[in-house]
Protein backbone atom coordinates (compact mmCIF):
# COMPACT_ATOMS: atom_id res chain seq x y z
CA UNK A 1 0.00 0.00 0.00
CA UNK A 2 2.46 2.45 0.61
CA UNK A 3 4.24 1.51 -2.57
CA UNK A 4 0.63 2.83 -3.72
CA UNK A 5 0.98 5.64 -2.31
CA UNK A 6 4.07 6.36 -3.39
CA UNK A 7 3.45 5.58 -7.18
CA UNK A 8 0.13 7.47 -7.04
CA UNK A 9 2.52 10.92 -5.84
CA UNK A 10 4.82 9.77 -8.34
CA UNK A 11 2.69 9.80 -11.85
CA UNK A 12 0.27 12.80 -10.52
CA UNK A 13 3.74 14.51 -10.18
CA UNK A 14 4.84 13.76 -13.55
CA UNK A 15 1.15 14.97 -15.05
CA UNK A 16 2.28 18.39 -13.65
CA UNK A 17 6.24 17.80 -15.30
CA UNK A 18 7.62 17.38 -12.06
CA UNK A 19 7.73 14.18 -10.39
CA UNK A 20 9.05 15.07 -6.93
CA UNK A 21 6.83 17.39 -6.38
CA UNK A 22 3.79 14.48 -6.88
CA UNK A 23 5.93 12.66 -4.13
CA UNK A 24 6.27 15.29 -1.73
CA UNK A 25 2.64 16.20 -1.57
CA UNK A 26 1.66 12.46 -1.05
CA UNK A 27 3.64 11.98 1.78
CA UNK A 28 3.55 15.23 3.65
CA UNK A 29 -0.12 14.36 3.30
CA UNK A 30 0.29 10.86 4.76
CA UNK A 31 2.59 12.06 7.53
CA UNK A 32 -0.18 14.75 8.66
CA UNK A 33 -2.69 12.37 8.07
CA UNK A 34 -0.75 9.61 9.84
CA UNK A 35 0.05 11.80 13.08
CA UNK A 36 -3.46 12.60 13.60
CA UNK A 37 -4.81 9.26 13.96
CA UNK A 38 -1.94 8.17 15.79
CA UNK A 39 -2.60 10.78 18.66
CA UNK A 40 -6.30 11.59 18.01
CA UNK A 41 -7.46 8.50 16.72
CA UNK A 42 -9.08 7.05 19.87
CA UNK A 43 -10.67 10.02 20.60
CA UNK A 44 -12.12 11.16 17.63
CA UNK A 45 -13.18 7.33 17.03
CA UNK A 46 -14.85 7.13 20.68
CA UNK A 47 -16.45 10.65 20.19
CA UNK A 48 -18.02 10.09 16.43
CA UNK A 49 -19.60 7.27 17.83
CA UNK A 50 -20.92 8.61 20.83
CA UNK A 51 -19.52 6.66 23.53
CA UNK A 52 -19.83 7.18 27.20
CA UNK A 53 -17.12 6.20 29.41
CA UNK A 54 -18.11 4.37 32.43
CA UNK A 55 -16.45 3.13 36.22
CA UNK A 56 -16.77 0.01 37.26
CA UNK A 57 -19.57 0.28 39.77
CA UNK A 58 -21.94 1.40 36.72
CA UNK A 59 -21.55 -1.86 35.29
CA UNK A 60 -19.60 -4.74 37.36
CA UNK A 61 -20.01 -7.63 35.40
CA UNK A 62 -18.93 -6.01 32.31
CA UNK A 63 -16.20 -4.73 34.07
CA UNK A 64 -15.45 -7.87 35.71
CA UNK A 65 -15.27 -9.77 32.30
CA UNK A 66 -13.11 -6.77 30.62
CA UNK A 67 -10.76 -7.59 33.67
CA UNK A 68 -10.52 -11.15 33.35
CA UNK A 69 -9.45 -10.64 29.57
CA UNK A 70 -7.02 -8.35 30.58
CA UNK A 71 -5.80 -10.79 32.84
CA UNK A 72 -6.07 -13.76 30.42
CA UNK A 73 -3.89 -11.37 27.79
CA UNK A 74 -1.44 -10.37 29.90
CA UNK A 75 -2.28 -7.05 29.36
CA UNK A 76 -1.01 -4.58 31.54
CA UNK A 77 -2.86 -1.81 31.81
CA UNK A 78 -6.80 -1.85 32.49
CA UNK A 79 -8.54 -0.72 29.02
CA UNK A 80 -11.07 2.51 29.56
CA UNK A 81 -14.58 0.81 29.13
CA UNK A 82 -17.22 2.71 27.11
CA UNK A 83 -21.16 2.03 26.23
CA UNK A 84 -22.35 3.28 23.03
CA UNK A 85 -26.48 3.74 23.33
CA UNK A 86 -27.80 2.38 20.63
CA UNK A 87 -30.17 -1.09 20.08
CA UNK A 88 -27.58 -2.12 17.34
CA UNK A 89 -25.36 -4.99 18.37
CA UNK A 90 -21.58 -4.34 17.79
CA UNK A 91 -18.26 -3.68 19.81
CA UNK A 92 -15.25 -2.36 19.24
CA UNK A 93 -11.81 -2.20 20.51
CA UNK A 94 -9.19 1.09 19.87
CA UNK A 95 -6.19 2.87 21.17
CA UNK A 96 -2.44 3.14 19.49
CA UNK A 97 -0.80 0.69 21.88
CA UNK A 98 -1.80 -1.67 24.55
CA UNK A 99 -1.15 0.79 27.58
CA UNK A 100 -3.97 3.07 26.11
CA UNK A 101 -6.77 1.12 25.02
CA UNK A 102 -10.09 1.14 25.03
CA UNK A 103 -13.23 -0.95 24.07
CA UNK A 104 -16.50 -0.10 23.54
CA UNK A 105 -19.91 -2.21 23.67
CA UNK A 106 -23.48 -0.84 22.36
CA UNK A 107 -26.21 -1.01 24.87
CA UNK A 108 -28.21 -3.32 22.82
CA UNK A 109 -25.34 -6.05 22.52
CA UNK A 110 -24.70 -5.68 26.65
CA UNK A 111 -28.15 -7.01 27.43
CA UNK A 112 -28.41 -9.53 24.65
CA UNK A 113 -25.35 -11.51 25.35
CA UNK A 114 -24.94 -13.84 28.41
CA UNK A 115 -21.37 -13.96 30.62
CA UNK A 116 -19.30 -16.56 28.68
CA UNK A 117 -20.93 -14.96 25.24
CA UNK A 118 -19.05 -11.31 26.58
CA UNK A 119 -16.19 -12.77 27.57
CA UNK A 120 -15.91 -13.81 24.22
CA UNK A 121 -16.83 -10.89 22.82
CA UNK A 122 -14.45 -8.75 25.06
CA UNK A 123 -12.04 -11.59 24.38
CA UNK A 124 -11.98 -10.91 20.38
CA UNK A 125 -11.81 -7.39 21.55
CA UNK A 126 -8.73 -7.34 24.03
CA UNK A 127 -7.16 -9.99 21.48
CA UNK A 128 -7.15 -6.86 18.83
CA UNK A 129 -5.36 -4.33 21.49
CA UNK A 130 -3.18 -7.25 22.12
CA UNK A 131 -2.10 -8.10 18.76
CA UNK A 132 -1.74 -4.22 17.68
CA UNK A 133 -4.52 -4.30 15.51
CA UNK A 134 -5.80 -0.83 16.29
CA UNK A 135 -2.85 0.54 15.27
CA UNK A 136 -2.12 -1.52 12.38
CA UNK A 137 -5.34 -0.58 10.62
CA UNK A 138 -5.23 2.57 11.45
CA UNK A 139 -2.31 3.57 10.07
CA UNK A 140 -3.41 1.30 6.64
CA UNK A 141 -6.57 2.89 6.66
CA UNK A 142 -4.58 6.47 6.80
CA UNK A 143 -2.56 5.28 3.74
CA UNK A 144 -5.68 4.18 2.20
CA UNK A 145 -7.63 7.48 2.90
CA UNK A 146 -4.37 9.50 1.39
CA UNK A 147 -4.28 7.71 -1.76
CA UNK A 148 -8.09 8.22 -2.37
CA UNK A 149 -7.78 11.56 -1.56
CA UNK A 150 -5.26 12.01 -3.96
CA UNK A 151 -6.54 10.51 -6.58
CA UNK A 152 -10.11 12.05 -6.03
CA UNK A 153 -8.48 15.26 -6.50
CA UNK A 154 -5.80 14.30 -8.64
CA UNK A 155 -8.31 13.13 -11.37
CA UNK A 156 -9.99 16.43 -11.75
CA UNK A 157 -6.54 18.53 -11.66
CA UNK A 158 -5.64 15.96 -14.55
CA UNK A 159 -8.82 16.23 -16.66
CA UNK A 160 -7.96 20.19 -16.33
CA UNK A 161 -4.40 20.57 -16.42
CA UNK A 162 -3.77 17.68 -18.46
CA UNK A 163 -6.20 19.66 -21.34
CA UNK A 164 -3.53 22.63 -21.00
CA UNK A 165 0.28 21.01 -20.78
CA UNK A 166 -0.94 18.94 -24.57
CA UNK A 167 -1.47 22.50 -25.80
CA UNK A 168 1.57 23.80 -24.87
CA UNK A 169 3.71 20.83 -25.75
CA UNK A 170 2.32 20.54 -28.86
CA UNK A 171 3.48 23.21 -29.82
CA UNK A 172 6.81 22.43 -29.33
CA UNK A 173 6.11 18.62 -30.74
CA UNK A 174 7.08 15.79 -27.91
CA UNK A 175 3.24 15.36 -27.60
CA UNK A 176 3.06 11.85 -28.65
CA UNK A 177 5.15 10.59 -25.36
CA UNK A 178 3.42 13.57 -22.82
CA UNK A 179 -0.14 11.42 -23.65
CA UNK A 180 0.67 8.35 -23.37
CA UNK A 181 2.41 9.48 -19.85
CA UNK A 182 -0.53 10.87 -19.41
CA UNK A 183 -3.10 8.22 -20.09
CA UNK A 184 -0.94 5.78 -18.00
CA UNK A 185 -1.06 8.41 -14.85
CA UNK A 186 -4.92 8.34 -15.34
CA UNK A 187 -5.29 4.56 -15.78
CA UNK A 188 -3.16 4.34 -12.75
CA UNK A 189 -4.80 7.22 -10.71
CA UNK A 190 -8.56 5.77 -11.39
CA UNK A 191 -7.42 1.70 -10.16
CA UNK A 192 -5.35 2.71 -7.34
CA UNK A 193 -7.44 3.19 -4.64
CA UNK A 194 -9.46 0.11 -5.58
CA UNK A 195 -6.89 -2.15 -5.28
CA UNK A 196 -5.07 -0.22 -1.83
CA UNK A 197 -8.78 -0.84 -1.04
CA UNK A 198 -8.74 -4.96 -1.82
CA UNK A 199 -5.40 -5.21 -0.15
CA UNK A 200 -6.90 -2.83 3.39
CA UNK A 201 -9.70 -5.78 2.85
CA UNK A 202 -7.51 -8.56 3.09
CA UNK A 203 -5.42 -7.09 6.15
CA UNK A 204 -8.58 -6.39 7.71
CA UNK A 205 -9.80 -9.85 7.15
CA UNK A 206 -6.67 -11.66 8.56
CA UNK A 207 -6.97 -10.14 11.26
CA UNK A 208 -10.20 -10.57 12.33
CA UNK A 209 -9.43 -14.91 11.90
CA UNK A 210 -6.34 -13.82 14.13
CA UNK A 211 -8.29 -12.24 16.91
CA UNK A 212 -11.03 -14.69 17.09
CA UNK A 213 -7.74 -17.46 17.56
CA UNK A 214 -6.67 -15.25 19.72
CA UNK A 215 -10.45 -14.74 21.83
CA UNK A 216 -10.92 -18.82 21.61
CA UNK A 217 -7.23 -18.91 23.39
CA UNK A 218 -7.88 -16.32 26.21
CA UNK A 219 -10.70 -17.56 27.29
CA UNK A 220 -9.91 -21.55 26.47
CA UNK A 221 -14.06 -21.49 25.44
CA UNK A 222 -14.53 -20.59 21.72
CA UNK A 223 -18.70 -21.40 21.57
CA UNK A 224 -19.08 -18.20 23.84
CA UNK A 225 -17.32 -16.23 20.80
CA UNK A 226 -18.98 -18.11 18.40
CA UNK A 227 -22.15 -17.66 20.25
CA UNK A 228 -22.20 -14.56 20.68
CA UNK A 229 -21.51 -13.71 16.78
CA UNK A 230 -24.81 -16.28 16.41
CA UNK A 231 -26.76 -13.29 17.94
CA UNK A 232 -24.99 -11.03 15.96
CA UNK A 233 -25.89 -12.65 12.88
CA UNK A 234 -29.99 -12.37 13.49
CA UNK A 235 -29.45 -9.05 14.02
CA UNK A 236 -29.37 -6.61 10.93
CA UNK A 237 -29.85 -3.01 12.39
CA UNK A 238 -26.68 -0.73 11.35
CA UNK A 239 -25.22 0.74 13.56
CA UNK A 240 -25.97 4.86 13.11
CA UNK A 241 -22.91 5.86 14.68
CA UNK A 242 -20.93 3.85 12.34
CA UNK A 243 -18.23 5.08 9.32
CA UNK A 244 -16.25 3.37 6.47
CA UNK A 245 -13.77 4.41 8.27
CA UNK A 246 -14.02 2.84 11.64
CA UNK A 247 -15.42 0.00 10.50
CA UNK A 248 -12.91 -2.63 10.83
CA UNK A 249 -12.41 -1.96 14.31
CA UNK A 250 -15.91 -3.05 15.05
CA UNK A 251 -16.40 -7.04 15.50
CA UNK A 252 -18.75 -7.50 12.85
CA UNK A 253 -19.30 -5.30 9.63
CA UNK A 254 -21.01 -2.66 10.81
CA UNK A 255 -22.78 -2.27 7.25
CA UNK A 256 -23.95 -5.80 6.54
CA UNK A 257 -26.99 -6.23 5.17
CA UNK A 258 -29.33 -9.11 5.24
CA UNK A 259 -29.13 -12.26 2.97
CA UNK A 260 -26.15 -10.63 1.14
CA UNK A 261 -23.50 -13.10 1.24
CA UNK A 262 -19.87 -11.15 2.07
CA UNK A 263 -17.52 -13.50 1.42
CA UNK A 264 -16.85 -10.99 -1.35
CA UNK A 265 -13.05 -9.18 -1.69
CA UNK A 266 -14.94 -6.06 -0.81
CA UNK A 267 -15.57 -6.79 2.73
CA UNK A 268 -13.99 -5.53 6.25
CA UNK A 269 -14.70 -8.75 8.10
CA UNK A 270 -14.75 -12.37 7.12
CA UNK A 271 -18.63 -13.61 6.56
CA UNK A 272 -19.84 -14.43 10.28
CA UNK A 273 -21.35 -17.99 9.30
CA UNK A 274 -17.83 -19.04 8.43
CA UNK A 275 -16.04 -17.76 12.06
CA UNK A 276 -18.60 -19.72 13.60
CA UNK A 277 -18.00 -22.51 11.65
CA UNK A 278 -14.40 -22.65 12.07
CA UNK A 279 -14.66 -21.41 16.25
CA UNK A 280 -17.31 -24.45 16.16
CA UNK A 281 -14.98 -26.97 14.67
CA UNK A 282 -12.17 -26.13 17.25
CA UNK A 283 -10.72 -29.42 18.24
CA UNK A 284 -8.30 -27.80 21.30
CA UNK A 285 -8.19 -23.69 22.35
CA UNK A 286 -4.74 -23.73 20.83
CA UNK A 287 -3.48 -21.49 17.86
CA UNK A 288 -2.71 -24.69 15.75
CA UNK A 289 -6.14 -25.90 16.26
CA UNK A 290 -7.98 -22.82 14.80
CA UNK A 291 -5.59 -22.95 12.00
CA UNK A 292 -6.69 -26.44 11.37
CA UNK A 293 -10.26 -25.46 11.55
CA UNK A 294 -9.51 -22.86 9.08
CA UNK A 295 -8.42 -25.14 6.91
CA UNK A 296 -10.86 -27.60 7.11
CA UNK A 297 -13.97 -24.93 6.94
CA UNK A 298 -12.28 -22.92 4.46
CA UNK A 299 -9.53 -24.80 2.44
CA UNK A 300 -6.67 -23.48 1.05
CA UNK A 301 -3.62 -22.47 3.27
CA UNK A 302 -4.45 -21.12 7.29
CA UNK A 303 -4.39 -17.25 8.40
CA UNK A 304 -1.98 -18.08 11.41
CA UNK A 305 1.57 -17.42 10.62
CA UNK A 306 3.84 -20.39 10.85
CA UNK A 307 5.92 -18.36 14.02
CA UNK A 308 3.14 -18.22 16.37
CA UNK A 309 2.16 -22.29 16.25
CA UNK A 310 3.40 -24.22 18.94
CA UNK A 311 2.88 -28.06 19.33
CA UNK A 312 1.38 -27.74 22.87
CA UNK A 313 -2.04 -28.59 23.47
CA UNK A 314 -4.28 -26.51 24.69
CA UNK A 315 -7.80 -28.25 25.98
CA UNK A 316 -11.66 -26.78 25.69
CA UNK A 317 -12.77 -25.80 28.73
CA UNK A 318 -16.10 -27.74 30.12
CA UNK A 319 -18.71 -26.72 28.35
CA UNK A 320 -21.17 -24.59 30.51
CA UNK A 321 -24.56 -24.71 31.19
CA UNK A 322 -26.96 -21.75 30.25
CA UNK A 323 -29.00 -20.13 33.42
CA UNK A 324 -25.96 -20.92 34.98
CA UNK A 325 -26.59 -19.94 39.22
CA UNK A 326 -26.91 -16.33 39.43
CA UNK A 327 -26.49 -15.52 35.60
CA UNK A 328 -29.27 -12.98 34.65
CA UNK A 329 -31.72 -13.36 31.86
CA UNK A 330 -32.12 -11.51 29.09
CA UNK A 331 -35.05 -8.67 30.94
CA UNK A 332 -33.20 -8.94 34.07
CA UNK A 333 -30.09 -7.12 31.65
CA UNK A 334 -32.26 -5.22 29.81
CA UNK A 335 -33.29 -3.80 33.08
CA UNK A 336 -29.62 -3.55 34.22
CA UNK A 337 -28.49 -2.08 30.70
CA UNK A 338 -31.48 0.60 30.64
CA UNK A 339 -30.29 1.77 34.36
CA UNK A 340 -27.05 2.10 33.19
CA UNK A 341 -28.25 4.55 30.57
CA UNK A 342 -30.16 6.44 32.46
CA UNK A 343 -27.40 6.66 35.39
CA UNK A 344 -24.73 8.13 32.34
CA UNK A 345 -27.43 10.85 31.77
CA UNK A 346 -27.24 11.90 35.01
CA UNK A 347 -31.02 10.95 35.69
CA UNK A 348 -31.80 9.62 39.44
CA UNK A 349 -33.54 6.60 39.95
CA UNK A 350 -36.33 6.52 42.98
CA UNK A 351 -37.68 2.78 43.69
CA UNK A 352 -41.05 3.27 44.96
CA UNK A 353 -42.62 0.83 47.44
CA UNK A 354 -45.29 0.15 44.63
CA UNK A 355 -42.43 -1.41 42.41
CA UNK A 356 -42.60 1.46 39.95
CA UNK A 357 -39.01 3.00 38.92
CA UNK A 358 -38.87 6.81 38.24
CA UNK A 359 -36.55 8.47 36.84
CA UNK A 360 -36.00 11.79 37.80
CA UNK A 361 -34.31 14.17 34.98
CA UNK A 362 -31.53 16.34 36.21
CA UNK A 363 -33.24 19.40 35.99
CA UNK A 364 -35.91 18.90 38.04
CA UNK A 365 -35.92 21.51 41.08
CA UNK A 366 -38.78 20.26 42.68
CA UNK A 367 -37.80 19.02 46.36
CA UNK A 368 -40.64 16.09 46.41
CA UNK A 369 -41.68 13.87 43.71
CA UNK A 370 -45.43 12.33 43.12
CA UNK A 371 -45.34 8.16 42.15
CA UNK A 372 -48.26 8.44 38.98
CA UNK A 373 -48.28 5.04 39.82
CA UNK A 374 -49.73 4.99 44.02
CA UNK A 375 -49.88 8.12 44.77
CA UNK A 376 -46.92 7.80 47.41
CA UNK A 377 -44.49 11.31 47.69
CA UNK A 378 -41.02 10.55 47.16
CA UNK A 379 -38.00 12.87 48.24
CA UNK A 380 -35.58 13.96 45.53
CA UNK B 1 49.15 -10.21 12.59
CA UNK B 2 47.23 -6.96 13.33
CA UNK B 3 44.36 -9.00 10.90
CA UNK B 4 44.22 -12.07 13.73
CA UNK B 5 43.77 -9.29 16.36
CA UNK B 6 40.82 -7.56 15.08
CA UNK B 7 39.74 -10.89 14.28
CA UNK B 8 39.69 -11.97 17.50
CA UNK B 9 38.22 -8.35 18.55
CA UNK B 10 35.09 -9.07 16.59
CA UNK B 11 34.40 -12.79 17.71
CA UNK B 12 34.68 -11.79 21.30
CA UNK B 13 32.20 -8.50 20.68
CA UNK B 14 29.79 -10.59 18.56
CA UNK B 15 30.04 -13.15 21.58
CA UNK B 16 29.31 -10.50 24.24
CA UNK B 17 26.23 -8.73 21.98
CA UNK B 18 24.84 -12.52 21.92
CA UNK B 19 25.00 -13.00 25.82
CA UNK B 20 24.12 -10.12 26.51
CA UNK B 21 20.61 -10.22 24.45
CA UNK B 22 20.01 -14.22 25.77
CA UNK B 23 20.62 -13.26 28.72
CA UNK B 24 18.33 -9.92 28.47
CA UNK B 25 15.86 -12.78 27.22
CA UNK B 26 15.86 -14.37 30.30
CA UNK B 27 15.57 -11.74 32.66
CA UNK B 28 12.38 -10.52 30.97
CA UNK B 29 11.03 -14.00 30.89
CA UNK B 30 11.94 -14.55 34.25
CA UNK B 31 9.97 -10.69 35.37
CA UNK B 32 6.93 -12.09 33.25
CA UNK B 33 6.90 -15.15 35.97
CA UNK B 34 6.71 -13.26 38.90
CA UNK B 35 4.52 -10.77 37.68
CA UNK B 36 1.79 -13.61 36.77
CA UNK B 37 2.52 -14.72 40.03
CA UNK B 38 1.78 -11.45 41.39
CA UNK B 39 -1.26 -11.77 39.81
CA UNK B 40 -2.89 -14.93 40.89
CA UNK B 41 -1.37 -13.37 44.43
CA UNK B 42 -3.93 -10.72 43.64
CA UNK B 43 -6.94 -12.53 42.98
CA UNK B 44 -6.54 -15.06 46.19
CA UNK B 45 -6.44 -12.43 48.52
CA UNK B 46 -9.47 -10.69 46.78
CA UNK B 47 -11.26 -13.97 47.36
CA UNK B 48 -9.96 -14.37 50.83
CA UNK B 49 -11.44 -11.14 51.43
CA UNK B 50 -14.61 -11.93 50.00
CA UNK B 51 -15.71 -14.94 51.85
CA UNK B 52 -16.82 -13.06 55.45
CA UNK B 53 -18.91 -11.23 53.51
CA UNK B 54 -20.62 -13.95 51.88
CA UNK B 55 -21.15 -16.34 54.55
CA UNK B 56 -22.18 -13.14 56.69
CA UNK B 57 -24.96 -12.08 53.78
CA UNK B 58 -25.75 -15.99 53.63
CA UNK B 59 -26.02 -17.00 56.79
CA UNK B 60 -29.19 -15.05 57.74
CA UNK B 61 -31.07 -17.16 55.17
CA UNK B 62 -29.74 -20.90 55.76
CA UNK B 63 -30.51 -22.40 58.50
CA UNK B 64 -29.82 -25.95 57.79
CA UNK B 65 -26.55 -25.57 56.39
CA UNK B 66 -24.35 -24.73 59.01
CA UNK B 67 -21.54 -27.36 58.03
CA UNK B 68 -20.98 -26.05 54.80
CA UNK B 69 -20.67 -22.72 56.13
CA UNK B 70 -17.99 -23.93 58.60
CA UNK B 71 -16.27 -25.94 55.40
CA UNK B 72 -15.96 -22.85 53.44
CA UNK B 73 -14.69 -20.45 56.80
CA UNK B 74 -12.31 -23.31 57.57
CA UNK B 75 -10.43 -23.92 54.21
CA UNK B 76 -10.32 -19.99 53.71
CA UNK B 77 -8.87 -19.83 56.96
CA UNK B 78 -6.55 -22.30 56.09
CA UNK B 79 -5.65 -20.34 52.62
CA UNK B 80 -5.10 -17.39 54.78
CA UNK B 81 -2.40 -19.02 56.82
CA UNK B 82 -0.88 -21.12 53.95
CA UNK B 83 -0.47 -17.45 51.60
CA UNK B 84 3.40 -17.02 52.08
CA UNK B 85 3.63 -21.09 51.03
CA UNK B 86 5.43 -22.32 47.73
CA UNK B 87 3.23 -22.73 44.75
CA UNK B 88 2.62 -26.54 45.28
CA UNK B 89 1.18 -25.86 49.00
CA UNK B 90 -0.73 -22.75 48.01
CA UNK B 91 -2.40 -24.77 45.19
CA UNK B 92 -3.24 -27.56 47.75
CA UNK B 93 -5.38 -25.29 50.11
CA UNK B 94 -7.00 -22.99 47.15
CA UNK B 95 -8.00 -26.40 46.10
CA UNK B 96 -9.77 -27.21 48.79
CA UNK B 97 -11.09 -23.73 49.33
CA UNK B 98 -12.77 -23.65 45.69
CA UNK B 99 -14.28 -27.12 46.42
CA UNK B 100 -15.81 -25.95 49.68
CA UNK B 101 -17.44 -22.94 48.22
CA UNK B 102 -18.77 -25.10 45.26
CA UNK B 103 -20.41 -26.83 47.23
CA UNK B 104 -22.00 -23.80 49.03
CA UNK B 105 -22.86 -22.23 46.02
CA UNK B 106 -24.65 -25.21 44.82
CA UNK B 107 -26.53 -25.14 47.83
CA UNK B 108 -27.88 -21.90 47.32
CA UNK B 109 -30.21 -22.78 44.50
CA UNK B 110 -32.32 -24.50 47.30
CA UNK B 111 -33.27 -20.79 48.95
CA UNK B 112 -35.13 -18.60 46.36
CA UNK B 113 -35.39 -15.67 48.95
CA UNK B 114 -31.45 -15.64 48.97
CA UNK B 115 -31.12 -15.90 45.02
CA UNK B 116 -33.56 -12.24 44.81
CA UNK B 117 -31.23 -10.76 47.12
CA UNK B 118 -29.77 -7.69 45.62
CA UNK B 119 -26.13 -7.79 47.93
CA UNK B 120 -25.85 -11.54 47.66
CA UNK B 121 -26.58 -11.17 44.02
CA UNK B 122 -23.67 -8.39 43.57
CA UNK B 123 -21.60 -10.73 45.91
CA UNK B 124 -22.02 -14.06 43.58
CA UNK B 125 -20.75 -11.36 40.62
CA UNK B 126 -18.01 -10.78 42.45
CA UNK B 127 -17.32 -14.30 43.36
CA UNK B 128 -17.29 -15.52 39.97
CA UNK B 129 -15.76 -13.02 38.48
CA UNK B 130 -12.57 -13.89 41.03
CA UNK B 131 -12.94 -17.56 40.51
CA UNK B 132 -11.99 -16.92 36.95
CA UNK B 133 -10.10 -14.22 37.47
CA UNK B 134 -8.50 -16.94 39.58
CA UNK B 135 -7.91 -19.38 36.70
CA UNK B 136 -6.94 -16.94 34.00
CA UNK B 137 -4.14 -15.44 35.81
CA UNK B 138 -3.24 -19.19 36.72
CA UNK B 139 -3.46 -19.93 32.94
CA UNK B 140 -1.47 -16.81 32.10
CA UNK B 141 0.94 -18.04 34.53
CA UNK B 142 1.21 -21.35 33.65
CA UNK B 143 2.19 -20.07 29.75
CA UNK B 144 4.80 -17.95 30.95
CA UNK B 145 6.28 -20.35 33.39
CA UNK B 146 6.27 -22.75 30.36
CA UNK B 147 8.20 -20.24 28.09
CA UNK B 148 11.17 -19.95 30.77
CA UNK B 149 11.56 -23.29 31.46
CA UNK B 150 11.73 -23.89 27.72
CA UNK B 151 14.12 -20.99 28.01
CA UNK B 152 16.23 -22.01 30.37
CA UNK B 153 16.57 -25.20 28.94
CA UNK B 154 16.78 -25.14 25.79
CA UNK B 155 20.48 -24.77 23.70
CA UNK B 156 22.02 -22.42 23.65
CA UNK B 157 20.06 -20.22 26.30
CA UNK B 158 20.49 -22.85 29.19
CA UNK B 159 24.11 -22.12 28.60
CA UNK B 160 23.30 -18.18 30.36
CA UNK B 161 21.03 -19.87 32.21
CA UNK B 162 23.47 -22.22 34.26
CA UNK B 163 25.95 -19.33 33.83
CA UNK B 164 23.80 -16.78 35.53
CA UNK B 165 21.35 -19.28 37.80
CA UNK B 166 18.14 -18.91 36.39
CA UNK B 167 15.95 -21.79 37.86
CA UNK B 168 13.46 -23.25 36.15
CA UNK B 169 9.58 -22.02 37.83
CA UNK B 170 7.63 -23.72 39.40
CA UNK B 171 3.78 -24.28 38.10
CA UNK B 172 0.59 -23.90 39.76
CA UNK B 173 -1.39 -27.05 39.50
CA UNK B 174 -5.02 -27.02 40.81
CA UNK B 175 -6.07 -30.81 40.90
CA UNK B 176 -9.40 -29.48 42.29
CA UNK B 177 -11.22 -31.62 44.55
CA UNK B 178 -14.47 -29.89 43.39
CA UNK B 179 -13.12 -30.56 39.35
CA UNK B 180 -12.71 -34.35 40.42
CA UNK B 181 -16.06 -34.50 41.54
CA UNK B 182 -17.81 -32.58 39.23
CA UNK B 183 -20.55 -34.22 38.05
CA UNK B 184 -20.50 -35.62 34.32
CA UNK B 185 -22.92 -33.83 32.58
CA UNK B 186 -23.51 -36.15 29.29
CA UNK B 187 -25.25 -34.54 25.71
CA UNK B 188 -27.48 -37.74 24.76
CA UNK B 189 -29.62 -37.22 21.70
Amino acid sequence: MGALLILIGYFLGLAFDSAMAGLVIAILLWVILSLVAYFQGDSILLSMSKARKIRPDDHPRLFNVVEEMKIASGLEKMPDIYIIDDPALNAFATGRDPNKASVAITSGLLQKLNRDELQGVMAHEISHVKNRDVLLMAMCGVLLGTIVILAYYGSRFLFLGGAGSRRSSSSKGGGQGQIIVLVVALVFIILAPIFAQLIYFAISRKREYLADASGALYTRYPEGLASALEKLAASTDQLRSANQATAPMYIINPFRKKGLKASDLTSTHPPISERIRILRAMAGASFNNYDQAYRQVHGGQGVISAASLTAETVPIATIKLEGEAGELNEVQRARETSDVMWRLSNYKTITCDCGAKLRVPPNFQEPQIKCPHCGRTHRV
Amino acid sequence: MPVAVWVIIGVVVVLAIILWSLYNGLVRLRNQVKNAWAQIDVQLKRRHDLIPNLVETVKGYMKFERETLEAVTKARNIAVQASSAGAGERAKTEGELSSALSRLLAVVERYPDLKANQNFLALQEELTSTENKISFSRQFYNDSVLKYNNQTQMVPSNIVAGMFGFKAGEFFEVTLAAEREAPKVSFTQ
